[in-house]
Parts: C-alpha cells; sequence; structure tokens
C-alpha cells in the first residue's frame, strides 16, 4: 500500500571535520521514522547537490561549523535551482552569527539552527514544514 | 511513456524519483516501470555482500573508479537496514563513495531495506531495471551487512562477491549453509590483519569439499590489503577486477549467463504475480475488517491459521483448487 517517507541528506559542506553534530542528527532523524543519507564531511557543493538530486531526498540539513556558511550554504541551494531541483527545501546549523541570518535566509535557506536547538524542536519543524514530494 | 523516454535519456531526477515511487508503490509507477523493461538487458550486474563493516562500500568504490578508467557508466545501489521500530534508516554507504558523486557518468542511489528480509530492498530488482535502462555499463548492487542467510542478492547478480575478513569464527562458520555458497568470487578484506591465513585455508577446505559448480568455475579467493595502504589495496583489487572479467566471460563461454538470466525473470514474475494475486485479497479482508475477526477467533482459540487460510483460498481462489 502507498506510503510515501521522508528522505532527507545531512552533509557537512567545506573544510570541517568536526561532524559530531551532523551524525547526532542523523541519528536523531532516523528516530524520528525518516530515511537519512549521510554524506561524511569535507564536501563541496557540488558533490552536495549531486548526490541529493541521484538520491531524490526531500531536505538537505547542511552542518557547518568552520564559519564558511556565508558562502557554502547558498552556493548548495544555487546549484539546486540550476539543476532544476529547486524543491529540495535546504536548511542549515551550525554556529552562525546573528548578523549572517538574514544574509542566508535571502539566499533561499529556509530555516537555520543555532546552538541551543533541542533535537524536538528540529524534528518539529521539519515534521511541520517538510512534506515528502 | 514520457517519463520512461526521459529516463532511457539519462534523466537522473526521473530515475531517482521512479525508483522512489515503486519504494513508496505509488501506484503510477508500475505503468512506468512497464515501459522501461523493453530497454533493459544490457547492463553487467555485479553482487557485493558480506558482513558489516567488511569494506563492502570501500571495494564498491574501487569498482567504480576501475570501470570509470575504462570508459563504462557505472550504477550503484547500495542498500542499508531499515528500523523495525521507527521505519527510519541510516543511509551510509555513500560517503565512502563521495569522490565520484559529480561524475556524470556514475549514478549512486542508496536504499533502505523497508522489511525486505533477503538484505536487499524489494524495489532493488526494477531499480536495476532502471539503471540499466539508463545505459549504464555496470550496475553494482550493495546488500545489507548480511549474516549467513540473506542470499537474495543472486537473483538479480550476474556475478556475486562474497566479502571476508579475518576473525569470523571457528572452521564450522566456513561449511555452514547460506552465503558461502553464493560466492562466484570470495573477498579476504582488510588481509594485512592477523587470521587472514587461516581464514583463507578454511575457505579453500570448503571449497575443495563442495561439489563442482556448473560449467566447472572454482570461486577464487582474492586477497585485499588495508584501504589506507593505496599501493596493497591497488594490488588486491586489480586482482579482483580480472577475476570479475573472469567470470563474466565464464558465464558467457559457458552459456550460464541464460541460467542465471533465466533465474532473475522467474524471480521476479514470481514476486509480481504474488503482489497481484496476494495483495488484493490482503486488502479486502483489512478493509472488511475480516482480517481481525479473523485474528480474534485465533486468540479465543476457535479456529488455526491453516483452517482460516484454506477458507480464504476456497473463496477467493476458486479455480485453482
Amino acid at each position: 500500500m502507498a506510503q510515501r517517507r521522508l528522505r532527507v541528506m545531512v552533509a557537512k559542506p567545506g573544510l570541517d571535520g568536526h561532524d559530531r553534530g551532523a551524525r547526532v542528527l542523523s541519528r536523531c532523524f532516523r528516530d524520528a521514522g525518516y530515511e537519512v543519507i549521510y554524506t561524511g564531511c569535507h564536501q563541496t557543493p557540488e558533490q552536495i547537490a549531486a548526490a541529493a538530486i541521484q538520491e531524490d531526498v526531500d531536505m538537505v540539513g547542511l552542518s557547518c561549523l568552520s564559519g564558511a556558511h556565508r558562502y557554502l550554504f547558498p552556493a548548495v541551494k544555487k546549484l539546486l535551482v540550476e539543476q532544476g531541483a529547486d524543491d529540495i527545501v535546504v536548511v542549515g546549523g551550525g554556529i552562525i552569527p546573528e548578523q549572517d541570518i538574514q544574509l542566508l535566509y535571502d539566499a533561499g535557506i529556509v530555516k537555520l539552527f543555532t546552538p541551543g536547538a533541542t533535537l524536538e524542536s528540529i524534528v518539529e519543524w521539519i515534521n511541520t514544514n517538510v512534506k515528502p514530494r | 511513456m514520457e517519463k520512461a523516454k526521459k529516463i532511457k535519456a539519462g534523466d537522473v531526477r526521473e530515475a531517482s524519483r521512479l525508483i522512489r515511487n515503486l519504494e513508496d508503490s505509488i501506484p503510477e509507477a508500475k505503468s512506468t516501470i512497464k515501459h522501461i523493461f523493453h530497454f533493459t538487458g544490457h547492463a553487467q550486474v555485479i553482487g557485493i555482500t558480506g558482513s558489516p563493516g567488511a569494506g563492502k562500500s570501500t571495494l564498491v568504490d574501487g569498482l567504480i573508479e576501475w570501470s570509470r578508467k575504462k570508459g563504462k557508466t557505472v550504477g550503484v545501489l547500495a542498500v542499508d537496514p531499515t528500523s523495525p521500530f521507527t521505519g527510519g534508516a541510516i543511509l551510509g554507504d555513500r560517503i565512502r563513495m563521495q569522490r565520484h558523486a559529480e561524475d556524470p557518468g556514475v549514478f549512486v542511489r542508496s536504499l533502505a531495506t523497508r522489511g525486505s528480509l533477503g538484505g536487499l530492498s524489494k524495489a532493488v530488482g526494477d531499480a536495476i531495471h532502471i539503471m540499466d535502462a539508463m545505459g549504464k555499463d555496470v550496475v553494482l548492487v550493495e546488500t545489507v551487512g548480511t549474516g549467513q542467510q540473506e542470499v537474495e542478492i543472486i537473483n538479480h547478480a550476474h556475478t556475486v562477491l562474497v566479502v571476508l575478513v579475518p576473525g569470523m569464527g571457528d572452521e564450522i562458520q566456513a561449511i555452514k549453509a547460506g552465503i558461502m555458497e553464493i560466492a562466484d568470487i570470495f573477498v579476504i578484506n582488510k588481509a594485512d590483519r592477523e587470521g587472514t591465513g587461516k581464514l583463507q585455508r578454511e575457505v579453500m577446505a570448503m571449497l575443495d569439499m563442495s561439489p563442482i559448480k556448473p560449467g566447472g568455475w572454482r570461486p577464487p579467493i582474492i586477497k585485499i590489503g588495508n584501504a589506507f595502504e593505496p599501493s596493497e589495496f591497488e594490488k588486491g583489487l586489480n586482482e579482483l577486477t580480472t577475476k570479475v572479467l573472469e567470470h563474466h566471460e565464464h558465464l558467457v563461454k559457458s552459456n550460464l549467463i541464460g541460467d542465471r538470466i533465466r533465474r532473475k525473470t522467474a524471480h521476479e514474475l514470481n514476486e509480481a504475480l504474488r503482489a497481484a494475486i496476494l495483495e488484493p485479497v490482503l486488502k479486502l479482508l483489512v478493509s472488511t475488517g475480516e482480517l481481525d475477526r479473523m485474528i480474534d477467533q485465533l486468540l479465543k482459540k476457535e479456529t488455526d491459521p491453516y483452517s482460516i487460510a484454506e477458507e480464504v483460498q476456497k473463496k477467493y481462489l476458486q479455480g485453482c483448487i
């Protein structure tokens, strides 16, 4: 019987090897009943966009603790749009200063989760806002 | 039809979407897959199976590299387990293959088992067809980390690699039925570790006792060193790819490839019939509440499952019995 399941990708763009958070989130998404594709660290925006399309995900969650989010997050979104995948929701998380947040929203990142965001609040946001396409 | 044409032209989005629709049992997907079948039958399908952490994904990455160097396009289907409790899954095989993400000649798709017990996912057969129709020369199918019994890969692959690592148990493990019987090629991975020689001897002893396979193929044992020692790994991988080619040639020459394709086709028909016959009846029993009433009857010990099954059979499958 037909049943859509949410597919999400957790990716770490750029030169950032700190993936404890990304792994905890992947596990938490698994427990929320999603199919989670984890790409590992040190990914270029091009690799992430290509993988998201190959995997037919509903959402890409980008984790960045290196400070390069201003470049990397919009780059992923831009590549997805260019390849006709503007329906894939892009969200981000990490150490993101207050003054960068608007810039990222303007670039098409739908939601940002900063330090202190609880796992429950993240899953609740996804359940409300991301529907399987 | 339109979608099938797009997939044949190599449209990754459309292909991945169709695989997902099949996984999710969206009725529309069936009509698209019908148009795919005519375009299939060209790809060489290689199955990679073995226990969790044996190094299957790393090996697949090596096989992608080898195929690309030979100018062949590659599809990869990587299966990981679904949680029996939440239905969620971590699909992490890609991590080892991400260096090929941007290569348009490589299409990697992860699948969750969704309750299938054979080490694959229900959609994997059709997903192979989709990649085949897209024109991929080689399709690599990586099973979930397997134990002893998950042998469904033999219904799909032309060549099956069973990946072992030293330290898997005593000699009896090597002569047990199941996964040790299905290998066309054995790979001893992480062969720099202690216990490699012992494992190799055990597999050899097992093979010595086994009846000769059709066409006289004796599964070779290839040792591959640590992937962090590129030269060692490379050396083993080269030996492996030579054997993969040899096995394929052997299948073609001895006309055994026809048997494998027939087995796959029979399996597919079996599955399709099962779904077509069983599902409508089950659906009806669920929607009318009859199934629940049957369970109640069973719990009260008023009857037994076999008698109920016979009644259902009489009622719905009259022509057959």
